[in-house]
């Protein structure tokens, strides 16, 4: 009898997986990772200094010098976009992952505990729920002020984490209720663990996939919720550059003189929310066998 | 000064020489027989930190209570600078210039029905001379020469003065003088901080804060036949949403000014509905340092960060997107006391050779300690401030110095202001008139003027302020006002950055309104009317 050898097993590339899954997410993920490299090298890619005043250029069309052209003091667009990046996904991924992290945990407790405690949680999430993700996030960050640390201004980042956190405390709760009606749940229960040993080693990381599904969606708001409040006058400040804050002020002003003020933040903003939201959507089918086809 | 009934693109206001130094109302005429009733409906960019102008100094105050109060005198209208009787029918000074009395209107009643006598007149001036505790007073520097006030009797007040003061005629018409009534100031002295009753042409209705001030016609105003409005409406919009309301007729008039951007936009939507007037303006933005707080209790400090701003190319380039316009010091360019551009290059800040300035600025700065300064800039949220703050952080990047912008809400600007609560600020300070007293108190000691805002002690600057205010002989006045600057400049305790020009725009239909170089008067509405919509 001769022994048939079997072909060896070669376990899938994740990212090529994903890749030929979801090529709308994938390009979603491109665009994120030209941000980032822009973001995280923006001293080395950038040609200007982002709040460098050049009164020779004031107002300039776009041109070989200024790619976006030049806004009412004559500082490069182009340069305040790729800084503007910066913001924009320092501010948004902070704020999604505290809101995130923060709502998931309360939703896996809450599902944990269940009885009082899951119905007081609820309850407190449906009211905070009850206000508009905007108006709250309003609301904080005027009553919380301003604290930069790093250049990140942190109350900032709270106020748009707060409305956060109640959204993905719900969808994780529901969730983590099906995680919690496991026989290995009731085992570590048995066993003596604690209900904080549970929540954090045996609940929360069967959770992760509904977890990082919100983080890559609400990276999105918060990136939105970001340039609402600059464009408000309540985020980050001039001269510092932002995309909510290079459509306020001086472009309302100039917008029909000078267009291209307004529309490259605009479309770096439109970009950079439809690429995590493709990004999102795609990883939710992605990672979740229901949306498998 | 100018009123302009064409349209001007921004190409040709730029071909315009930059500076227009109007110093009066010329060619400004009344157009036709005032009409009467409608409500003036305009816009107010600020919310009022207070409702009390003895408080005070912003417009956002000014542009809603002055329709409210009298004052004892007032600019003659269509006639800067020009002074005419309020509530004073006549006056007189002694020949020793040391006495000043006053006959007031008689009958002249508030809103409440009660009559106006000399001693709600000696209480208002009391309490801006020598506030209770509790109460400040912006006027108090001003009134410093003043040692008595009596009241012979119901309709006569003497003014004593110490000392001659050159400048006190131009105290006295100051709009910030409201009288209220001494009985409520009796019964709490910080009660027009919060109320409003006054013998204005028009009584208080309501307000609703971030919304509407509305006014009504007092009946009982003292000057028969007016006002000629039936009442008035001040929106608080932002500068963006009052081009598109005024341009779209939804308000009728804005008083304090637009950039010349928006001021041909407007145009371009009002067409021949719109008139524009254009002004130099008695407004300076300045850069004022908490001199309590190191490293800003440093003269190499302060004078290096003076060093560092280009005035000049920061006027030309810094006009054609804001109201900010002309470079200056501490009294208006272009008026007599002014001095002259050649003498203000001798400066620390005005030379023109930048590049020299930001090594002697580096210089500085190294010598002090400080070659990596980085503070908090604080600045109000609107603009032109907002612009200004731009512009220094960028002036200030060039010479190695980080400063973060700080922008809050014109309350909490005050609030921070006089609390001493910020290590430098963009500032501002508007006058009344060119009389140096009432432009250089902004400059002298925190202990004798409350908008002095640096909070500096300099006992040299007040010697100098103090001689020119006596001094009767103008030519010797013009002098100590050079040598106040000249002091001032080397101490840079506070630095004007630029000087404003006054844009504003009208619909036609409102008439009887002057022009002038302050923003701050002719504001009481008493002879502004509606003529009808055309067509």
């Amino acid at each position: 009898m001769s022994a048939t050898a079997l072909p060896a097993f070669r376990a899938p590339n994740p990212i090529l997986a994903f890749i030929r899954a979801q090529p709308l997410g994938a390009a979603g993920l491109v665009v994120i990772l030209v941000m980032g490299t822009a973001a995280v090298f923006a001293e080395v890619i950038a040609p200007f200094n982002p709040e460098a005043i050049d009164f020779m250029s004031m107002l300039a069309a776009p041109s070989a010098d200024h790619f976006f052209g030049t806004d009412a003091f004559g500082r490069d667009i182009l340069t305040r976009i790729i800084y503007g990046a910066r913001t924009a996904l320092t501010i948004g991924f902070l704020s999604s992952f505290i809101g995130c992290t923060a709502g998931g945990l309360l939703g896996v407790a809450s599902a944990y505990f269940g009885g009082r405690a899951d119905l007081l949680i609820m309850r407190l999430v449906d009211i905070v729920l009850s206000f508009p993700i905007i108006v709250l996030a309003l609301v904080v960050v005027a009553v919380l002020g301003k604290t930069a640390v790093l250049g990140i201004d942190l109350n900032l980042v709270f106020a748009i984490a707060i409305p956060i956190i109640p959204r993905a405390c719900r969808v994780v709760r529901s969730a983590a209720l099906s995680v919690r009606q496991m026989p290995y749940i009731d085992a570590a229960r048995a066993g003596g663990y604690s209900s904080t040993h549970i929540i954090l080693r045996h609940m929360a990381p069967n959770v992760l996939a509904p977890y990082l599904i919100l983080l890559t969606a609400y990276v999105a708001q918060a990136i939105l919720l970001e340039a609402s409040l600059s464009f408000l006058g309540l985020g980050v400040q001039e001269p510092k550059p932002a995309w909510g804050l290079m459509l306020a002020g001086d472009s309302a002003n100039f917008y029909q003189e000078a267009p291209w003020m307004i529309l490259f933040p605009g479309l770096a903003i439109s970009l950079a929310v439809f690429a995590f939201n493709l990004f999102g959507d795609s990883l939710r089918d992605w990672l979740d066998p229901k949306f498998r086809t | 000064m100018a009123e302009d009934t064409h349209h001007l693109s921004r190409r040709a206001m730029l071909a315009m020489p930059a500076l227009v130094y109007g110093t009066a109302a010329l060619g400004q005429t009344p157009a036709g027989e005032p009409q009467r009733g409608g409500t003036l409906q305009y816009a107010v960019a600020a919310e009022p930190p207070t409702y009390d102008l003895h408080q005070t100094g912003t417009f956002a105050v000014m542009h809603r209570v002055a329709p409210h109060y009298s004052t004892l005198l007032q600019y003659e209208q269509f006639n800067y600078p020009n002074i005419v009787g309020d509530l004073a029918q006549s006056w007189e000074a002694a020949p020793d210039q040391l006495t000043y009395t006053f006959r007031l209107h008689p009958n002249v009643r508030f809103h409440d029905g009660t009559i106006l006598t000399s001693e709600d007149v000696r209480a208002s001036y009391a309490r801006m001379i020598a506030p209770p505790e509790g109460v400040t007073s912006n006027r108090q520097p001003a009134f410093g020469q003043i040692g008595a006030i009596e009241t012979p009797d119901p309709l006569t007040v003497v003014f004593k003065m110490k000392r001659v003061d050159a400048s006190i005629m131009d105290t006295f018409v100051s709009p910030w003088n409201s009288i209220f009534s001494a009985a409520r100031l009796r019964a709490e002295p910080n009660w027009p901080a919060r109320n409003i009753m006054g013998t204005g042409p028009f009584r208080f209705v309501e307000h609703v804060a971030g919304s509407h001030w509305v006014g009504q016609k007092f009946d009982g105003y003292f000057k028969q036949g007016k006002p000629y409005l039936d009442g008035f409406r001040a929106i608080t919009m932002a500068p963006s949403a009052m081009v598109n309301a005024l341009s779209g007729r939804q308000i009728l008039a804005e008083f304090r000014g637009f950039t010349p951007v928006e001021r041909d936009r407007i145009m371009r939507g009002l067409g021949a509905d719109g008139r524009t007037f254009e002004s130099s303006w008695m407004l300076h933005m300045l850069l004022s340092f908490n001199n309590e707080k190191p490293p800003f209790d440093d003269v190499r400090v302060r004078r290096a960060l003076s060093l560092a701003l280009d005035r000049w190319g920061g006027s030309t380039s810094l006009s054609r997107i804001s109201q900010l316009g002309a470079v200056g010091g501490m009294v208006r360019p272009g008026s007599e006391w002014s001095s002259t551009p050649a003498e203000m290059e001798r400066w620390p800040g005005y030379g023109r050779d930048m590049a020299a300035n930001r090594a002697e600025a580096r210089r500085l700065l190294r010598e002090a300690g400080q070659e990596n300064l980085s503070f908090t800039l604080m600045n109000r949220n609107h603009q032109p401030y907002v612009t200004a703050g731009i512009f220094v952080i960028d002036q200030l990047r060039q010479i190695g110095v980080r400063a973060e912008h700080q922008q809050v809400e014109l309350a909490s600007w005050y609030a921070n202001q006089g609390s001493g609560g910020f290590e430098a600020m963009i500032d501002s300070f508007t006058q009344l008139s060119d009389d140096p007293t009432n432009v250089l108190v902004k400059y002298i000691s925190k202990d004798r003027a409350g908008v002095a805002t640096a909070r500096a002690i300099d006992r040299e600057l007040d010697r100098l302020f103090d001689a020119q205010a006596q001094e009767i002989d103008k030519a010797k006045r013009k002098q100590l006002v050079g040598k106040f600057e000249d002091r001032a400049f080397e101490q840079a305790h506070l630095v004007p950055i630029l000087w404003f020009q006054r844009l504003v725009v009208l619909n036609r239909r409102v008439q009887g309104w002057t022009m002038s170089p302050t923003h701050m008067i002719y504001q009481d509405l008493a002879d502004v009317w509606l003529a009808p919509e055309r067509g």
